[in-house]
């Protein structure tokens, strides 16, 4: 199994990786303290000092607030949106292009869905204007909680990591 | 005529050689299947653990044996689809028609040609028509597992000492199925009566040899007998080459061995995908979904029935979910219900598929077999697309959905990966491998022809968490994407290119951008009676963004007739040429004639029209979904993409932020401190446009209330409610609607045949159907 230092998983995640550690990242058995080392890199570029749990995405995560222990979804500048286990999206800001006019600002004529079928509904940080999701469903779909992740068996049976402490 | 009892081996003792019945056999190996969850019952491998260096030979010699074969027997044939785009593939199975090793190519066919061979066991071939060495059958039967009738499958049986012990199955995707119109997987009818010449595990040949009346019939019922046949030869020989490679390795190693193998092989399948489940994800639920239009209202679609002119959506949600032993299930509750169309899709299509898409993420690894097949537990609804509960559903365009449903996986799996740090493997989706030209009518040489562009085979792939999706790649459905090549098309079109051409803004953009697409343009040359359609999507997309990310365009049409070009090249004047670049902008009817009838719009779906010899139709070809917010982009990767065609200006100033401009050289500059101050500006555009999601919410919960919604809409909604009481309550529990709230096809004002009254195959007399989901 390969290892990698923390330099290269963050030059992973700044997409600068060299091609042949990255080949080898693909083809070789996955290193399991891959999560550890990823954690810590996260953790160094935020502003705040809450702990990160899981990433969810490029500038989203379930952290523990440092004063509660209570865990929320954060966004990386540090706005709250909502307790861990609710839908973060229910909390955001949305833009839904749904006028042709609004889906000619992003593609050219006639390369857009037509909003009587399809529309986009834009999920942005109400602080920071971060967009951290696009939808395209029909109109009238629920807005889709899409991860409900397991993170104390992650944690505990996976990975053998203790649980960072949670408070409910 | 060919003897109805197997002569070739004691009736007494059956094929098997034991006294049971291919079907007790079966049934046991299930039971011990189900009896503790290992295949087979095998909690220990046995010949793996004792001599794992021969049961690695053996698996070697096998698959080698198995890749050989395809890339021997596909020079036989003639087809482009076969020759130049791999579209085949030979698979190795043991008695009870469980996959034991798969060849390269379109491995879907594992499961597809092993639920032909467990149809011929649970419904008695041993007895009639017969199992014997020799034998050969075919199979293209979508109500039995075929993904569309153009998969023909050749299936061999292989006995050793006269006792059955695995079947060889190869598989090619032929140019023409004889349907209502021509092209591999046309569109148009609406039933599996129109789907084209369909064979039902038909015993073809005996001795090694196919049958005279087989060899008629078949070729006569397609347009194109002479693709036909060499596409047969192609099976043919690779199937026999499997079957003596078999014999040879069961001469060296023995039958015990060999048995063992086709075996532990499969068990070892199922542990690997768990392993892999436990080593690259993390246990939850995932929840995703996906679309695409079925637009059959618009004039330029002709249908025999007037009840399928309509506009509908197909709908493909999944909840995946990884549990803490790193087992899983994929379920679909909730999906639409099947429609009259050829786009539906029998269980096995849809769940043999997905390994597919696996094989190009979570198990990227030559031990391709139904080991993972047994390692999860699907959930398809019987009455949907992917599961149809009536036996007159259309399949031959299975994949304008199966690409788009297995969309919704990727970014499943790719959260996983995302979460857990390993973002090398995020991938965003993939694109709707479409347009596909197709049409025939009298080629270049004055035969009948038939015509379908495997340009599809290089579309746009998604992006990763790490860099960009691919330009114009690969196909999801073929592992070894290609484009192939245009002296070849144009061997086999009656078809000049006047272009060829990366599709600029195809790819969905992000921090990293969907891969694009590309396009060509064709002008029809010394054909006669010609006709071509388009299929693919164009009002919707059937991808989404990821974490960000937008989805790739949508597809549209170009199709040009009257077009003035055979006076124009007479005349040495412009022709258009190259790339439709900004379809808002559009150039290629400078330089038509002043009559010249144009088609520019999404309907993207038409049946079979008629063009002349120098008239004109673009075949765009999608690209792939984006990755992260597109304010984060590289400026360089922007500047690379406008100089290289990827990218118009007017968006990478509207979505990217970036000030650029052109320098007198022709290349792009791009200015930093603007493209900063821009970016910063549109982060306030967002913010003053958007609301909070729950305000909206209350709106859009006013428009469904007063069910306002479009036909297309409204009858997505009303077929996967008809199916699914939970997607039902749980759309009224998200929108807070009252409790007795519903939408049924009834009030559409819409034709809604097959809402009520359906016949599954199961109720046919003398039929065991094979089920192989939770339904």
């Amino acid at each position: 199994m390969s290892t990698y230092t923390r330099e290269q998983v963050a030059n992973l995640v700044d997409g600068k990786l060299d091609w042949d550690t990255t080949t080898r990242m693909l083809t070789m058995p996955k290193d399991q303290e891959r999560f550890e080392l990823y954690l810590g890199v996260l953790q160094g570029r935020v502003k705040w000092h809450d702990r990160i749990v899981l990433p969810l995405g490029p500038h989203l995560y379930i952290v523990q607030q440092a004063a509660t222990r209570r865990w929320v979804t954060k966004c990386g500048c540090g706005h709250v949106f909502c307790d861990w286990k609710e839908n973060w999206k229910l909390h955001a800001n949305v833009y839904v292009r749904d006028t042709a006019e609004a889906m000619t600002e992003v593609y050219p004529a006639l390369m857009a869905p037509d909003t009587e079928w399809q529309v986009y509904r834009e999920f942005y940080c109400p602080e920071c204007g971060t967009q951290h999701d696009v939808e395209a469903p029909t109109p009238w779909y629920p807005i889709v909680h899409d991860f409900e992740p397991d993170i104390d068996a992650f944690y505990r049976d996976w990975l053998g990591m203790p649980i960072p402490e949670r408070v409910d | 005529m060919n003897k109805i009892l197997n002569k070739g081996a004691d009736l007494n003792l059956g094929l098997l050689g034991n006294g049971k019945t291919l079907k007790q056999y079966r049934a046991e190996v299930n039971a011990r299947t189900a009896t503790n969850g290992h295949y087979n019952g095998l909690d220990r491998l046995e010949l793996r653990e004792s001599d794992p260096i021969g049961y690695e030979k053996l698996f070697s010699k096998i698959r080698g044996g198995l890749v050989h074969a395809r890339e021997t027997a596909k020079k036989i044939a003639a087809s482009p689809i076969v020759e130049q785009e791999g579209e085949l593939c030979f698979t190795l199975y043991n008695a009870v028609g469980d996959c034991i090793l798969t060849s390269t190519g379109i491995i879907i066919h594992v499961g597809t040609m092993g639920a032909a061979i467990k149809y011929m066991i649970e419904n008695n071939w041993e007895d009639n028509p017969g199992i014997s060495p020799g034998d050969m059958f075919t199979n293209n039967d979508c109500s039995i597992g075929n993904v569309h009738p153009c998969d023909i499958a050749t299936i061999v049986p292989i006995f050793w000492a006269g006792k059955l012990i695995g079947w060889v199955g190869g598989v090619t995707h032929v140019i023409d199925t004889g349907a209502v119109t021509p092209g591999s997987m046309s569109t148009g009818q609406v039933q599996r009566f129109g789907d084209g010449y369909q064979v039902t595990c038909r015993k073809t040949g005996v001795n090694d040899t196919p049958l005279r009346d087989w060899l008629h019939e078949s070729q006569r019922s397609v347009r194109t007998p002479k693709y036909w046949i060499l596409d047969e030869r192609t099976r043919i020989a690779g199937c026999h080459m499997v079957r003596t490679m078999v014999e040879e390795v069961i001469a060296a190693e023995g039958l015990e061995a060999y048995e063992k193998f086709a075996f532990e092989v499969i068990e070892e399948g199922r542990r690997g995908l768990q392993s892999r489940i436990k080593a690259m994800t993390l246990p939850g639920k995932y929840r995703k979904v996906s679309f695409v239009d079925v637009p059959y209202a618009h004039e330029d679609v002709q249908t025999p029935s007037a009840f399928a002119k309509i506009d509908t959506i197909m709908h493909s949600p999944v909840e995946m979910t990884i549990r803490p032993d790193a087992t899983w299930k994929l379920d679909f509750e909730g999906a639409s219900r099947w429609g009259w169309h050829s786009y539906n899709a029998h269980h096995v299509a849809f769940t043999s598929g997905i390994w597919v898409m696996m094989t190009q993420t979570l198990v990227p690894t030559q031990r391709i077999n139904d080991g993972a097949y047994f390692g999860t537990e699907f959930r398809l609804p019987k009455g949907t697309w992917m599961n149809p509960d009536d036996r007159r559903t259309g399949h031959a365009y299975a994949w304008h959905f199966l690409v788009s449903g297995w969309s919704a996986l990727w970014r499943g799996l790719g959260q996983a990966y995302f979460s857990r740090g390993y973002l090398e493997e995020v991938n965003a989706g993939n694109a709707n491998t479409s347009n596909w030209l197709q049409g025939g009518g009298i080629n270049q040489d004055g035969d009948v022809h038939a015509v379908n562009s495997f340009e599809a085979s290089s579309c746009g792939t998604g992006a990763g968490a790490i860099k960009d999706g691919l330009n114009h790649a690969a196909a999801i459905w073929n592992p070894e994407g290609d484009m192939g090549d245009i002296e070849i098309w144009e061997m086999a079109e009656p078809l000049l290119y006047l272009g060829r051409t990366v599709k600029a803004n195809s790819g969905g953009y992000g921090k990293y951008r969907g891969g694009c697409g590309f396009e060509t343009l064709r002008m029809v040359w010394k054909a006669q009676d010609w006709t071509m359609f388009f299929m693919g999507n164009g009002y919707m997309n059937s991808d989404w963004g990821f974490m960000g990310g937008y989805p790739s365009a949508t597809g549209y049409r170009f199709e040009a007739h009257d077009t003035g070009l055979k006076e124009r090249i007479e005349l040495g004047m412009p022709l258009p040429l190259g790339a439709d670049l900004d379809p808002s902008h559009p150039t290629y009817e400078d330089n038509l004639a002043a009559g010249a009838r144009v088609k520019r719009d999404k309907q993207c779906m038409t049946t079979e029209d008629c063009y002349d010899n120098h008239d004109l139709y673009l075949n765009y070809l999608r690209g792939g979904p984006g990755f992260g917010d597109p304010l984060e982009r590289e400026t360089d990767a922007i500047v690379k993409d406008l100089n290289e065609g990827c990218l118009l200006a007017d968006y990478a100033l509207k979505v990217y932020g970036a000030v650029v401009e052109q320098g007198p050289d022709g290349f792009w500059i791009l200015d930093e401190v603007a493209t900063a101050e821009r970016r910063a500006h549109i982060r306030k555009e967002r913010l003053a446009r958007s609301r909070p999601a729950k305000a909206w919410m209350a709106e859009e919960r006013e428009r469904i209330l007063a069910k306002q919604a479009s036909p297309q809409v409204r009858h997505m909604f009303a077929t996967s409610f008809g199916l699914s009481g939970k997607f039902l309550n749980d759309f009224r529990a998200f929108w807070s609607l009252p409790a007795d709230w519903t939408m049924t096809e009834d009030e559409l004002g819409v034709p809604s045949y097959g809402a009520k009254y359906r016949m599954d195959l199961s109720l046919m007399p003398d039929v065991t159907t094979v089920v192989q989901v939770e339904e």
